[in-house]
C-alpha cells in the first residue's frame, strides 16, 4: 500500500501523456487531461491522508514536500479545467492546430510528471534532472504559437533556463565531491536524507561554493532578479494555462530544489549562512520587480513581473529563516499560486474576449463582463495584499517577523510592498472601471477554476484551519 | 602508474580548456564548429580516461555518446545548417577578441584560485579536474555572452556542458553520470533542432539574436 499512492502521481502522468499523444480530437483529450489531473490530485491526496512510505533510495515524502506535491496537482488541475475551455477558443481562432494541440496535451502531463518527479525524488542528481525535464516541456510549450514573439520568448527561456540548469548541476557536482569522502562512493553520497544525517561531517567550503551555484542555477528558474530575464518573456507570449502553471507551479518547483539544499546547508554549522544570500536576492527581486511593473504595457508580462515581485518575498522570508518566517514563506507561497493562477485565468479569458493583451486596449471590464472583471478585480486586490484575502496574512506575518529581528530590512521590504500595491491599484482602475472598450461578447472560457482559487485564498485570508496551521507550523521547524 | 595516471587525466583536461580558448577567438562559423568537434573529442578521450583509472565500465558509455553524438551528429547538423542559411563566414562578436581572450584568462585564474583553495583534502585526480571543469564551464558561458549569433551561443552552451561532464566523471563513482549525459544530448538535440526548425533566420532574416528583440512587446 505505501508505496502506491507515490508511484501513482507519477505514473498517472506519464500513462496519459502517452495516450493523449496518440488521440485526435480535442473534445475527448481535452476532458481526458482533466480526468487525468484529476486523478494524479486524488492520489496525492491519498498520498496527504495515508501512511507515508519509509525514505528509499529514490523517492521520498516527507512533511516539506507533501505541501508541495498536493498544491501541485491542485492547481494543475483546476489549471486543466480552464484549459479546456481555453484551448476550445485558440482552435477557433486558428491559432492552434489539432496536431499542435495533441502535442500541447502531451506536454502539459509530461510537465505534471517532471514536476511531481522533482517533488519525490530523494536523489539530488534525479531531481536535477526532473526538474531540467518540467524546464523542457514548458519551453516547448511557450513557444507553441511560433509567432515571432513566442519564439523569441522560447529561445531566451531556453538559453537562460539552460545556463541555470547548467550552473546547478555543477553545485550538484560539488555537493557530491563534499560528500563522497565521508559518505562513500557511489548513490548513497547522493540521498538527501542520508545527506542530512551527516551534514555536519561534510567539507563546508566545498558546500559553500556549491551553494553559490545551485542558488545562481535553480535562483534563476526561481525568477530572481538579476537572473530572472526568461520570466516576463515566457508568461507573455506562452498559451495562458502555461503562464498560470509557470507562475503557480514551475516557480515553486525550483524553490523546493532551492530549500532542499537550504536545509542540508544550515544543518552544517561551519559553511555560509545560506539567509543572508537568499535575503538579499529576495529582497532585490522584490524592489526591482516593484519597479518595474509601472512601465510595463501587455497584462501578462504585467502579472510576470508581479510573480517575480512575489518569489522575492517568499525567497526573503524563508532566507530569514526561523518557525514564523518560514510559516509565513509557506503560507505566502501557497497563497501566490493560487492567487496568481486565478489571475492568469481571469487575463486568458479576458485577452480572448478582447483580442489583445495591452493593458491600455481594456477598460471598464466590470460593465461588460461583471463576473470575469469582478473575479479579476477581486484577484488583483488579493495579490496586492489587501485584506481580508490570504496574501494579506501571509504578508502581515513577513513584516512583523522582520520587523522583530531585522527592522532595517523591513524599510525595504515595505517599501517594495507598497510600490507593487500603487502599481498593482492603478492598472486595475484603468482595466476595470471606466467605459467599457472593445468587444462585449460574452467570454467563452470557464470561470470556476478562478472562483475556486479565489474563494479558498478568501477563506484561508479569514480561518486556517488548526490542522493546516499545526502542519505549516511543523514544516517551518523544519525549515530551520 | 599512479603518477602516469594521473599526469594523463591532467593533460586531458588541461587540454579541454586550452581548446575552450580555441574557441573563443574562432571568427568563422565553420571553424568554430570544427573546432568544437575537436573539444568534443578530447572530452571523449579525457572520460575514457578516467573510465580506466576508476575502473568504471559505464563511463565508457558516456564517452561513446561524446564521440558519436557531440564529435559527428551535431557538428555534420551544424555545418549543414550553417550552409543552408549561408551564414558559413560570417561571425559577430560583441566585444574583441583581445579583450575576450583577457577575461578568459582571468576566469580561468578566478575558477583555479576557488576550486584548489577549498578541496586541500580532496582527491588530487578529482580537484585538478574539478579546477578544469569549472574553467572550461565559466569560458563557455564567456562564449555565449561574447556571441550574438545564435549558433555560436549554441556551440558556447556545449562547450560549457562538456565541462560539466568533465566534473561529473572527474567525481569518482558518481551516480547517474550517463544519465545525466544522455538528458544533456537530448537537451543539445532539442536546441539544434530548435535553431533549424524555428528557422530563425526564414522569420527574422537572420541568426543575429539582436534581431530577436525587435520583437519584444514593448520597445524602449
Amino acid at each position: 500500500m505505501s508505496q502506491g499512492p507515490i508511484a501513482a502521481v507519477l505514473v498517472i502522468p506519464l500513462l496519459a501523456a502517452a495516450l493523449l499523444a496518440i488521440l485526435p480530437g480535442y473534445r475527448l483529450t481535452a476532458r481526458l487531461n482533466v480526468a487525468a489531473s484529476l486523478l494524479t490530485l486524488l492520489a496525492a491526496l491519498l498520498l496527504l491522508m495515508g501512511e507515508r512510505p519509509a525514505p528509499g533510495a529514490y523517492l521520498l515524502v516527507d512533511d516539506l514536500n507533501i505541501v508541495f506535491i498536493v498544491l501541485n496537482c491542485f492547481v494543475a488541475f483546476t489549471t486543466s479545467v480552464f484549459s479546456a475551455g481555453y484551448i476550445q477558443h485558440e482552435l477557433e481562432t486558428g491559432r492552434l492546430t489539432a496536431t499542435r494541440l495533441r502535442f500541447y496535451h502531451a506536454m502539459y502531463l509530461v510537465m505534471m510528471f517532471g514536476m511531481n518527479l522533482a517533488f519525490v525524488s530523494s536523489n539530488i542528481g534525479l531531481m536535477w534532472v526532473a526538474v531540467e525535464l518540467a524546464t523542457l516541456t514548458t519551453v516547448l510549450m511557450v513557444g507553441i504559437y511560433q509567432t515571432h514573439e513566442a519564439l523569441e520568448a522560447a529561445w531566451k527561456y531556453f538559453i537562460l533556463g539552460s545556463v541555470g540548469i547548467a550552473l546547478a548541476l555543477f553545485g550538484t557536482i560539488l555537493f557530491y565531491t563534499a560528500a563522497q569522502p565521508v559518505v562513500g562512493e557511489g548513490a548513497d553520497a547522493m540521498i538527501w536524507t542520508v545527506l542530512l544525517s551527516r551534514a555536519a561531517e561534510l567539507d563546508p567550503a566545498l558546500l559553500s561554493v556549491a551553494f553559490v551555484f545551485l542558488l545562481l542555477g535553480y535562483g534563476t528558474k526561481v525568477g530572481l532578479a538579476p537572473v530572472h530575464a526568461w520570466l516576463p518573456d515566457a508568461h507573455a507570449e506562452g498559451p495562458t494555462p502555461i503562464s498560470a502553471v509557470l507562475s503557480g507551479l514551475l516557480l515553486n518547483v525550483a524553490l523546493y530544489a532551492l530549500l532542499r539544499f537550504k536545509i542540508l546547508i544550515a544543518a552544517n554549522p561551519e559553511a555560509i549562512a545560506p539567509g543572508p544570500l537568499m535575503v538579499a536576492m529576495g529582497l532585490g527581486s522584490l524592489v526591482f520587480a516593484a519597479f518595474m511593473l509601472y512601465r510595463r504595457r501587455d497584462i501578462k508580462r504585467f502579472f510576470a513581473y508581479s510573480s517575480i515581485e512575489h518569489m522575492g518575498i517568499i525567497v526573503f522570508a524563508f532566507g530569514m529563516g526561523g518557525p514564523l518566517a518560514n510559516f509565513a514563506g509557506l503560507l505566502h507561497m501557497v497563497m501566490h499560486s493560487l492567487t496568481k493562477s486565478a489571475i492568469f485565468f481571469a487575463v486568458g479569458n479576458i485577452a480572448q474576449v478582447k483580442g489583445t493583451q495591452r493593458i491600455a486596449e481594456i477598460r471598464g471590464l466590470t460593465q461588460s463582463h461583471p463576473a470575469l472583471g469582478w473575479g479579476f478585480v477581486i484577484g488583483v486586490l488579493a495579490i496586492a495584499g489587501l485584506p481580508p484575502m490570504g496574501i494579506f496574512m501571509s504578508e502581515f506575518l513577513v513584516v512583523s517577523s522582520t520587523f522583530a529581528r531585522a527592522p532595517l530590512l523591513a524599510i525595504p521590504l515595505v517599501l517594495g510592498l507598497l510600490l507593487g500595491l500603487g502599481a498593482l491599484l492603478l492598472r486595475l482602475t484603468g482595466i476595470a472601471f471606466g467605459e467599457p472598450t472593445g468587444s462585449t461578447a460574452p467570454a467563452t472560457g470557464t470561470n470556476l477554476p478562478m472562483q475556486a482559487h479565489l474563494a479558498l485564498v478568501l477563506t484561508a485570508g479569514v480561518y486556517l484551519p488548526p490542522p493546516l496551521v499545526a502542519w505549516f507550523q511543523n514544516v517551518g521547524v523544519l525549515l530551520g | 602508474m599512479g603518477s602516469l595516471a594521473f599526469d594523463i587525466a591532467h593533460l586531458l583536461a588541461g587540454g579541454l580548456v586550452l581548446v575552450s580558448f580555441m574557441l573563443l577567438y574562432q571568427d568563422r562559423l565553420s571553424a568554430l564548429v570544427n573546432v568544437f568537434a575537436l573539444h568534443a573529442l578530447v572530452l571523449a578521450l579525457s572520460v575514457a580516461w578516467q573510465a580506466f583509472v576508476q575502473e568504471a565500465p559505464h563511463l565508457y558509455v558516456t564517452a561513446l555518446i561524446a564521440v558519436a553524438f557531440k564529435v559527428l551528429v551535431v557538428p555534420l547538423a551544424l555545418h549543414r545548417i550553417i550552409r543552408r542559411l549561408g551564414i558559413h563566414r560570417e561571425i559577430e562578436t560583441v566585444v574583441g577578441i583581445g579583450p575576450t581572450m583577457l577575461a578568459g584568462m582571468g576566469l580561468v585564474a578566478l575558477s583555479m584560485a576557488v576550486i584548489l583553495k577549498i578541496t586541500p583534502e580532496a582527491d588530487p585526480l578529482a580537484r585538478e579536474d574539478l579546477a578544469f571543469a569549472l574553467a572550461v564551464l565559466l569560458l563557455g558561458l564567456l562564449l555565449m555572452v561574447t556571441r550574438r549569433n545564435a549558433v555560436s551561443q549554441v556551440i558556447g552552451f556545449m562547450s560549457l556542458e562538456n565541462g560539466l561532464i568533465l566534473a561529473a566523471t572527474g567525481a569518482r563513482g558518481m551516480p547517474l553520470v550517463v544519465e545525466i549525459s544522455v538528458a544533456f544530448s537530448i537537451l543539445i538535440a532539442f536546441i539544434v533542432i530548435g535553431v533549424f526548425l524555428f528557422r530563425i533566420r526564414e522569420r527574422f532574416d537572420t541568426v543575429d539574436t539582436s534581431a530577436l528583440d525587435e520583437f519584444r512587446g514593448e520597445r524602449r
